[in-house]
């Protein structure tokens, strides 16, 4: 659904996004995550048809952005970072507007308006000019107008900054919701959003992909190891020093309420783990397995450099 | 051509939304009735120019702050992202803008029927020249806003969009009356390219082709350049 190749981008003397390639498939939902300044913005830009690539190509919804631009932009929903809305229109008329620019035809725009209305939680604010609302309801109207015209691949950067945590959620519902038949392509530095609402996460740092995966096949890339967390009832010293002497566990930590095993990769002494706790006469309450945390890996990766030098 | 109109009607829209579109009609309709009813050209009867000549130099300044926010704001305000990512041409976006502007300025005109209206119930007026000069402000009016949108498609600062474009339509302006200091043929030459040479012509009754295929290429011209402009912005 959305293919990058090579793509690189030059503001002047700036390098902002250095010969990346990725692609994303119809149906899922990638996370493009990075520091300010990493190329996010640009790369959104240039997929949506704003900006031109200094080198590169790139297709959406198998349309080619420079040589078939307006096909490629039909098929795209764009929330863009900055939220820009024409603040003395009304909702319904902003929305009209760009839903008719996207080709909608009028009984078609009726019903998509009540529709994406519906969807934002925008009733109350139809009708109020935009400049009136607050930031939070910008926002939605933000998110109102990428999907009304339906497109298969929405675009959207960083659609949560800015807003209460319960529209947060919210917005993050919707976003799950609307890529269960839409490809999504999402930028965000806030890391546990991606882990909540994407399968895939793309990792750009200084305009170069760092890293792009699932997040379990990440975190263990980058720890080299695999934790499950244990929770028992029995004597903490005797469990843990149990544990430590199970095949393939590396290390085991007490956090005063759960064990942290970790083990290297490619093993699964899970079944030993069990069995030497029902040995000890011990109950084995739960046992799960813990993926590093998305910081964890993003710091990892991001902060490689420096600590090369 | 669909996705034209739907810029010019929300454009037209946002003019009426807007006091710019108010102020400059006030100050349009005030200056072109005192000079209208002071002159002797009035008082005789017979023809509307004392109403024309300040028209004629009034539209210069006033389409340079009618078009100065068109695409400066959409920059300033970062909605010209929203423009240039729905599937639009940049032409349609900028021949968009333009017929919404060309709509404040026919309405303006419109206002004004009823000097020459009065005219014709009081006195005894030549209709040629009227309508001719009405088609001369058209003319005119409509190529300055041309050369406005241009103005505005180079910057996110709507002032100097306004002192851009009110540059260009006044060096075009008195291109004529300085080129009569040149030697003959290239001060003849400078002259032809002048706003203020073929307006004249309008309001004596004249339709004179050279004229109207005049403001109509500057119009063209600065459309072009407007769009180039708009285009370029995605490269930089």
């Amino acid at each position: 659904m959305i293919k990058v190749e090579n793509l690189t981008k030059y503001y002047g003397n700036r390098l902002a996004v250095d010969n990346i390639s990725f692609s994303v498939e119809k149906g899922e939902i990638v996370g493009f995550l990075g520091p300010n300044a990493a190329g996010k913005t640009t790369t959104m830009r240039i997929l949506t048809g704003f900006l031109a690539p200094t080198r590169g190509e790139a297709w959406v919804a198998g349309y080619n952005i420079l040589t078939h631009s307006l096909e490629a932009r039909r098929r795209i929903g764009y929330f863009a970072e900055s939220v820009p809305l024409y603040t003395d229109m009304t909702v319904r008329g902003y929305l009209d507007f760009l839903a008719s620019l996207r080709g909608l035809d009028k009984n078609r725009i009726k019903t998509r308006i009540e529709d994406v209305v519906g969807l934002c939680h925008l009733e109350e604010y139809i009708d109020v000019i935009i400049g009136k609302l607050s930031r939070g309801f910008r926002q939605r109207v933000g998110v109102a107008q990428a999907i009304i015209h339906e497109p298969e691949v929405l675009i959207l950067d960083e659609p949560t900054v800015g807003i209460d945590p319960i529209q947060v959620t919210m917005t993050r519902q919707l976003i799950k919701e609307l890529g269960k038949d839409r490809t999504v392509l999402l930028s965000t530095h806030i890391l546990p959003e991606v882990s909540i609402i994407c399968e895939r996460v793309i990792i750009i740092h200084e305009g170069k992909i760092v890293a792009q995966d699932s997040i379990e096949n990440l975190s263990s890339m980058v720890s080299g190891s695999r934790r499950f967390r244990l929770e028992v009832q029995g004597p903490s010293k005797q469990v843990t020093e149990r544990l430590r002497k199970v095949d393939g566990v590396l290390r085991v930590r007490y956090d005063g309420s759960h064990y942290i095993v970790e083990c290297s990769v490619g093993q699964d002494p899970r079944a030993k783990i069990t069995e030497s706790i029902i040995k000890g006469n011990w109950t084995l309450l739960s046992l799960e397995s813990v993926e590093m945390s998305l910081e964890d890996i993003f710091l990892k990766l991001t902060t490689v450099e420096e600590t090369e030098q | 051509m669909r996705n034209t109109t739907i810029i010019a009607l929300k454009e037209f829209k946002s003019y009426l939304a807007s006091p710019t579109a108010y102020i400059v009609t006030g100050i349009f309709l005030i200056a072109t009735g005192i000079f209208f009813s002071s002159s002797p050209a009035t008082y005789l009867g017979t023809s509307i120019t004392g109403f024309l000549q300040t028209a004629s130099l009034l539209l210069l300044l006033l389409s340079a702050a009618l078009t100065m926010r068109l695409l400066a704001e959409e920059r300033k305000l970062g909605t010209i992202e929203i423009l240039l990512t729905a599937p639009v041409r940049d032409s349609e976006v900028i021949l968009g803008k333009y017929l919404g502007s060309l709509g404040v300025l026919i309405t303006m005109l419109v206002l004004t029927l009823y000097y020459p209206l009065l005219l014709i119930i009081f006195g005894d007026p030549d209709i040629g020249p009227i309508v001719t000069g009405y088609l001369g402000l058209l003319l005119l009016g409509g190529s300055s806003l041309a050369v406005g949108i241009f103005a505005s498609s180079l910057t996110s600062n709507q002032i100097v969009a306004a002192v851009v474009s009110s540059g260009i339509l006044f060096a075009l302006w008195f291109l004529g009356i300085g080129a009569s200091y040149l030697p003959e043929a290239l001060g003849e030459v400078l002259g032809f390219l002048s706003f203020s040479y073929y307006f004249p012509d309008f309001m004596r009754g004249i339709i004179d082709t050279r004229g109207v295929i005049y403001y109509l290429s500057i119009a063209a011209l600065f459309l072009f350049l407007a769009i180039r402009s708009l285009e370029n912005s995605r490269w930089s």
